[in-house]
């Protein structure tokens, strides 16, 4: 299988994506941002699809959409708790209209119909070493600015009140939040293709959260299940028929559905009440 | 003016073709449920449980061509299953986001298998039958499944109108309304069931990806507009209506805009300038526009 520069590639960008997508959707998923992640990232397809049709590079689309689209959800109004309507209604019509557009983009350009599903969903084949380089630029420079600001970002994620309160910026953490996830997404989606990117984002990162509630381990496991999810699919996509991002999204489900029920499991064992996530 | 005039003329032979017809037949049934539904789904916060039927529409609806029977089965069963078992998973007839995303990211990998299974077993069966799915293919619609597409929205809009009251009641205060005997997890079961049945309803005329805005932009508008509950409901209808009359309209007279896109353009048009009035009003006011369900922090 290695013998192959194409599955070397494969397994370069998938462990590079899985990565940061393990990172970035840890604090997604703590966040409850997971409808801003996922339109997010399909933002990233008319991006992309813009970008085909005025003869320029993908990659611009898919950044230049994604980092737009997250400045534009951070400007909605925002509260957390149970009343967002408000939000998520902002959050959903651009989602829409994003998809909306990238088919618009998608009929005048003619002919590019069967690109389509590869923008949609994505291929781990015929990544060039350039695109690898560039994914381990990106992914660097996200990680870089999660270490850097993740322990603020973790107390305005985890209370934002109190957090306010000791002079966290909450806003602005909101704000750049937002962004490395548009940037992360951007990145990721040209591997898995925009409706995809969402697994590696939601799954392993809540899997991990289920398992333990301290956050550094939770963290680390969130990155170390992605890693796996993302060569195990890589490895039995190479052998069978079917999709990569089938058997991403796969396993990936196979991991949070283990690791729920392995915990409603141990709290009727202890007989006490299920860690909060 | 020679453009113009021309385009009149286009607009006068419209309803004469048999497509535009079905169209129209379709199209205004499924945008009058979907404004209705999509009020209560913006009022209760459940926007990303639509995004996750969504999915759940192009998965059933590949399935079944994959199978090889038709596509509205596969559509309704998926999106209604989707609709009732999110409910039942969640607290009160409500899913958690996380449940919610997991769920649905693992559907959309099915869908990516059928769409696999459906272009390589079946040589007639290309990519563009994912991308109809997808980005709905309304000019396309037979006689028989425009009509049977509006009477399937007209009883969903019987209905809703039917619970309309009682879920109003469990979506504005579920504590007080459980209290007074309102059965709030029925109710949200149904109604996540009624959003299904609209979203595979919607998937026929926009396609999967595209419904979530038809659902939510018009609703998002008139909660805008107006905080009077039953004013915003039927304002709700009425321009998810306008964007659907409009949108197919426009597809007409340009042809190169896909009518999926127009809808939704106008839709998006709609939602941004009653955000932007109602923002000056306030402006304007000096206070906060007291909106049900709507709640805003920002210092402006």
């Amino acid at each position: 299988m290695f013998a192959y520069h194409f599955m070397v590639n494969a397994f370069r960008a998938g462990t590079i994506v899985a990565v940061a997508g393990g990172a970035i959707g840890w604090f997604m998923v703590l966040r409850r941002q997971t409808f801003a992640g996922h339109t997010l990232a399909v933002v990233g397809f008319p991006g992309a699809a813009g970008a085909v049709w005025l003869g320029s590079s993908a990659a611009w689309g898919y950044f230049g959409f994604c980092g737009f689209a997250s400045l534009l959800i951070a400007a909605l109004p925002h509260r957390g708790g149970e009343q967002r309507s408000d939000e998520s209604a902002g959050i959903g019509i651009i989602q829409a209209f994003a998809l909306a557009s990238g088919y618009l983009f998608v009929s005048l350009y003619r002919g590019f119909l069967n690109g389509v599903n590869a923008l949609l969903f994505g291929s781990f084949l015929g990544i060039t070493d350039t695109q690898v380089l560039v994914l381990l630029v990106v992914a660097l420079a996200a990680l870089g600015a999660l270490v850097a600001g993740g322990r603020r970002l973790l107390f305005a994620s985890i209370d934002a009140d109190v957090a306010a309160a000791r002079g966290v910026p909450v806003r602005t953490q909101s704000v750049l939040f937002l962004l490395l996830l548009g940037l992360a997404v951007a990145e990721i989606s040209q591997i898995t293709g925009t409706l995809l990117v969402f697994s590696l984002l939601v799954m392993p990162a809540s899997t991990a959260q289920s398992l333990t509630a301290r956050p550094a381990l939770s963290l680390a496991l969130s990155v170390m299940i992605a890693i796996a999810i993302t060569w195990a699919a890589i490895t039995v996509a190479y052998h069978s028929q079917y999709p990569v991002g089938f058997w991403i999204a796969t396993f990936g489900f196979a991991c949070y559905v283990g690791a729920t029920a392995a915990r409603h499991w141990n709290t009727r064992l202890r007989g006490r009440a299920p860690i909060p996530t | 003016m020679i453009a113009f005039a021309a385009n009149t003329t286009g607009l006068g032979d419209m309803l004469g073709h048999p497509f535009m017809r079905n169209a129209f037949v379709a199209g205004t049934a499924v945008a009058v449920a979907a404004g209705l539904v999509g009020y209560f789904l913006v009022l209760r916060s459940q926007v990303f449980t639509g995004d996750a039927l969504s999915h759940a529409a192009f998965t059933g609806a590949l399935a079944a061509l994959a199978i090889g029977i038709d596509a509205r089965l596969g559509l309704f069963a998926a999106t209604v299953a989707a609709g009732v078992a999110m409910a039942l998973l969640g607290h009160r007839g409500r899913a958690n986001d996380v449940v919610i995303g997991n769920v649905f990211a693992w559907i959309l990998g099915l869908g990516v298998l059928f769409l696999t299974v459906y272009t390589t077993s079946r040589s007639a069966g290309n990519g563009a039958a994912g991308v109809n799915v997808l980005f709905g293919s309304i000019f396309g619609l037979s006689t028989s499944q425009a009509r049977f597409a509006a009477i399937v929205a007209a009883g969903l809009i019987i209905i809703v109108v039917a619970i309309g009251r009682p879920l109003l009641f469990a979506s504005l205060d579920e504590s007080v309304a459980s209290a007074r005997g309102v059965p709030v997890k029925a109710l949200g079961v149904g109604f996540l069931g009624i959003v299904g049945a609209t979203a595979a309803e919607a998937t026929q005329a926009v396609g999967a990806l595209l419904l979530l805005g038809l659902l939510a932009a018009p609703a998002g508008a008139s909660l805008r507009i107006t905080t009077h509950p039953y004013r915003a409901l039927w304002l709700s209808a009425a321009l998810s209506l306008s964007a659907m009359w409009g949108g197919l309209t426009l597809s007409y007279l340009a042809p190169s805009v896909p009518p999926s896109f127009a809808v939704l353009a106008i839709a998006t048009g709609v939602y941004v300038m009653a955000v932007a009035s109602s923002s000056v009003a306030r402006q304007i006011d000096g206070r906060r526009v007291p909106a049900i369900g709507v709640t805003k922090t920002s210092g402006a």
